[in-house]
């Protein structure tokens, strides 16, 4: 193996490991097993995968509920459901929560699952490191959302959280605290996880598996996490201001004291316009899985989708200003940022065509994963071309603030970046769960999603081009924006019946599990690693590390070109596939260290605002831990090692019971 | 994490799947990579305010050159005996390790400690963190410059137990390495912060 050194996860199959008791510090070194506690220590990559998709699809409920509460309030003129305050509380935690708690975890839930998978690994590089991210995100996702609860009521300052808006003169509750430490603790989450991403791609990879082997998935993940890299430092020292300044008294936004309010505007947007490539090219990784598997062809252009994916990673750096056209900033500026603005849309626009040359003559499936993603190029195009829109100076001057806006970043963000992920969760669902989703459901879930998200947004087009503004809590009669404003809210009813639907087939389809047949490791004839080992992903993932040949290495090893140049099959699946049966694989110890981290950033966090008493505990917990965690070995050192390929069989039969299962 | 590590060789494959260095120090050279835009936007939010004194006492009033230099000095001297801690812990000479560790962690902290006076001196003066737009900046860049090298400091001073607890061997000299990249960083990042803050003058 091309490894570096010798810890845990690079040992070969034959290297076996037992958990062995000690006690350390005030616990006991974990186990593994079945319960929930292993749940709270466990740093395997695919359960902590499995905790990132969970959580986020509870917060999707949660932004949900906003979002039908901002469409019941507009519905019809002089909504009266919420209060002016609440309204603006409602629709900053929608994004605030949409953005950070659902889209960003979910993709992370994918990162985390199948880049291991895809680059033929045993687990990520840092697998403590990797449980922290996770109980970091949970515990800033639960501190973000006990404002509601504590602070008074939700930051009210919309998801960008606009200076002076944000001072305490404008948004006296603690709300606007709470998102500025909420998001740094998030931030925290998502700069370990993507370091620890970043190590394990350009690190771990199988033999064989250069990086212009890696699937696209693997690839288009890798470039977000490099984004998050960059980008969220950027933020973090937006956010220390802003707190600095509500809590400490400092001068950054206060323009009687001849503070620059566009500084805010700018830090923000220099991280908020990479971050939107963050959510979009997890799904734009995802379909370039799904649409080759199911035309039954090699993506086209391999080397342009990653290349534009670059690019645009590039590129993301130089178009934030465009967010802040109206803002006074000039007409050199203006200028410089319209023009990098239309250029961006070329790899964007490469990668549609070659998602759509991938499907030209292919022998195409149309599968529910493949309906999300076809549903994907379909409607991200439609945002990304209203996005051009936004790159034009004159017309954007005209659209900002309106629901045109609206209507645009939901295109991308819902149209590319939900229906995205939702093809990959069908996709991969049967590798996960080890049984598929159920495809009558799912064509009621991806049509009614469809009819719905378009009758949601595709109408704030039109009422955006008629003036009505965003972030307003009302509108009186007259102004013609009735109509549309009552179809968005039945839109948004329909995307609501729809996500109950997904629910009821997750549950439907877990309990017609055993009367149907199991999906084996490959069900869906797929191209990439994680589909040549069975489903459910065994513990240890990987019999024996792949050697890799060349691009799409599983369909590689299942087809070949006969004498005459046509496909032919040259393995079954049984015959290719690993069997999972490996017992004695070397694996990282479990670790409750990292939760215990997590818990103590929270109370740093409360303390701040409150008391710096619970400040002082939460520090000390986490500097506690966190030498607790350095002193505890990676691996427990008293576990039974063998770290030769040929006791293989000893190993084997001396350690039955070595292995989690 | 070994620094005798060795790329495996594998055969029938010729291209490399790995960087070549060890996870932790990948990590840590990533890690720094973001630390960047960090300093980058601090940098930046001073530049801007640095002239906005809203009347009152501004950063650049109270620069005391000379001793900001000094202070400077000691800590770029850091740099070198960090340079020699790792030389000597990778020749497996723990207890000269043990004394360049200890000089590096002592430079820092007299760094540190210049750095409580210059404070304590400008709020004196009338600059404290409140005062104005560029105080304000001033104080959140130079602070934040400050914590770094802090926790630099407990790094090596972890590093000092751990040798005198006869865990740091020349086996695990990388620990070392990857702290001093950090350290180097921290020292880099003040060149950065002395010669634009200090150096070049306000107009």
């Amino acid at each position: 193996m091309a490894i570096v050194e010798k810890t845990p996860l690079e040992l070969g199959p034959g290297d076996s490991v037992r958990y062995a008791e000690r006690p350390l510090g005030v616990f006991t070194r974990p186990q593994g097993g079945r319960g929930w506690r292993d749940w709270l220590s466990t740093v395997d990559h695919k359960r902590i995968g499995i905790l990132y998709g969970v959580s986020a699809m509870f917060f999707f409920l949660v932004g949900g509920v906003e979002a039908l509460l901002i469409r019941l309030q507009l519905a019809a003129p002089e909504g009266s459901v919420l209060s002016a305050d609440v309204y603006n509380q409602v629709y900053t935690m929608h994004g605030v929560t949409m953005v950070f708690l659902f889209i960003m975890p979910l993709a992370a839930a994918f990162a985390n699952y199948f880049i291991p998978l895809q680059i033929g690994a045993r687990d990520v590089a840092f697998p403590r490191l990797n449980a922290l991210s996770f109980w970091i995100w949970l515990s800033g996702a639960i501190f973000l959302n006990t404002s509601w609860m504590v602070g008074g009521g939700g930051a009210d300052c919309g998801w960008f959280c606009y200076s002076t808006n944000s001072g305490v003169a404008f948004s006296p509750s603690h709300g606007v605290d709470f998102y500025a430490i909420g998001l740094q603790i998030l931030g925290i989450a998502s700069l370990v996880s993507s370091v620890n991403l970043i190590v394990t791609c350009l690190n771990m990879r199988a033999p064989g598996m250069t990086l212009m082997r890696m699937p696209v998935l693997t690839w288009m993940l890798l470039i977000t996490q490099f984004l998050l890299l960059f980008a969220l430092p950027v933020i973090t020292v937006a956010l220390f201001l802003l707190m600095f300044d509500r809590l400490f008294d400092a001068q950054f936004f206060n323009p009687d004291a001849g503070a620059d309010p566009l500084l805010w505007q700018h830090l923000f947007w220099i991280f908020g316009h990479p971050e939107v490539y963050i959510i979009i090219l997890p799904a734009f990784g995802v379909v370039s899985e799904v649409i080759p598997t199911f035309s039954r062809k090699p993506l086209f252009g391999y080397e342009f989708m990653v290349f534009s994916g670059i690019a645009i990673g590039f590129m993301g750096w130089g178009v934030w200003t465009h967010h802040m056209f109206v803002s006074g900033i000039g007409p050199i500026s203006v200028a410089a940022f319209s023009l990098s603005t239309m250029f961006i849309a070329v790899p964007t626009g490469v990668k549609v065509l070659n998602w759509l040359a991938t499907m030209w003559g292919g022998k195409l499936r149309f599968t529910v994963a493949m309906k999300f993603a076809v549903a994907t190029v379909a409607m991200f195009t439609i945002g990304g071309l209203s996005g051009v829109t936004h790159s034009v100076a004159p017309a954007d001057t005209q659209q900002t603030d309106t629901y045109y806006i609206v209507a645009h970043f939901h295109y991308v963000i819902f149209g590319g970046g939900v229906l995205g992920l939702f093809a990959g969760l069908y996709f991969w669902w049967p590798k996960v769960w080890g049984h598929f989703l159920n495809e009558r459901l799912g064509n009621w879930h991806f049509w009614i999603m469809l009819v719905g998200f378009n009758l949601t947004f595709g109408p704030m087009h039109i009422l955006g081009l008629q003036g009505m503004s965003r972030r307003i809590d009302t509108y009186a009669r007259g102004y013609g924006f009735e109509f549309w404003n009552m179809a968005a809210t039945v839109g948004s009813l329909l995307i609501a019946v729809a996500v109950a639907i997904f629910l009821w087939n997750v549950v439907k389809s877990k309990r017609d599990a055993p009367h149907l047949p199991p999906p084996g490791p490959d069900p869906w004839d797929g191209r990439t690693l994680e589909w040549s080992i069975p489903s459910p992903v065994p513990v240890h993932n990987f019999d024996t590390v792949p050697q890799v040949h060349g691009r799409d290495e599983w369909w590689h090893t299942k087809y070949a070109e006969n004498d005459e140049g046509k496909v032919v099959r040259v393995a079954t699946v049984e015959e290719a596939a690993q069997t999972g049966e490996a017992t004695g694989v070397h694996l990282p110890s479990p670790s409750f260290w990292p939760l215990a981290v997590a818990i103590g950033l929270p109370l740093i966090g409360y303390g701040l605002i409150f008391n710096l008493w619970l400040a002082l505990i939460g520090a000390l917990l986490t500097i506690a831990s966190l030498y607790s965690w350095a002193l505890e070995p990676v691996d427990d050192p008293d576990a039974a090692h063998d770290h030769h390929e040929e006791d293989h069989q000893e190993a084997q039969e001396a350690d039955n019971d070595g292995d989690e299962q | 994490m070994s620094a005798e590590a060795v790329v495996a060789d594998h055969g029938h494959d010729e291209h490399a799947t790995t960087t070549g260095l060890s996870h932790t120090k990948l990590a840590m050279w990533v890690f720094l990579g973001s630390e960047c835009l960090l300093f980058g936007g601090l940098i930046s939010t001073y530049l801007l305010y640095k002239t906005r004194g809203n009347g009152r006492t501004l950063p650049t009033d109270v620069f005391d050159i000379p001793f900001t230099s000094v202070s400077s000095f000691v800590l770029l001297m850091s740099s070198l005996t960090m340079v020699l801690a790792l030389s000597a812990v990778s020749r497996g000479e723990a207890e000269a390790g043990r004394t360049w560790l200890l000089a590096t962690a002592l430079l820092g902290g007299v760094f540190i400690g210049g750095q409580v006076y210059e404070f304590t001196s400008f709020v004196r003066e009338g600059v404290a963190f409140t005062t104005n737009p560029a105080s304000s900046a001033f104080f959140t860049l130079t602070g934040f410059h400050g914590v770094h090298v802090s926790l630099g400091i407990v790094m090596l001073m972890s590093l000092f137990v751990a040798s005198l607890k006869g865990k740091l061997t020349q086996r695990n000299a990388e620990t070392v390495e990857i702290v001093g990249l950090y350290w180097h960083f921290v020292d880099i990042v003040w060149i950065f912060i002395f010669t634009v803050i200090y150096l070049i003058p306000a107009d």
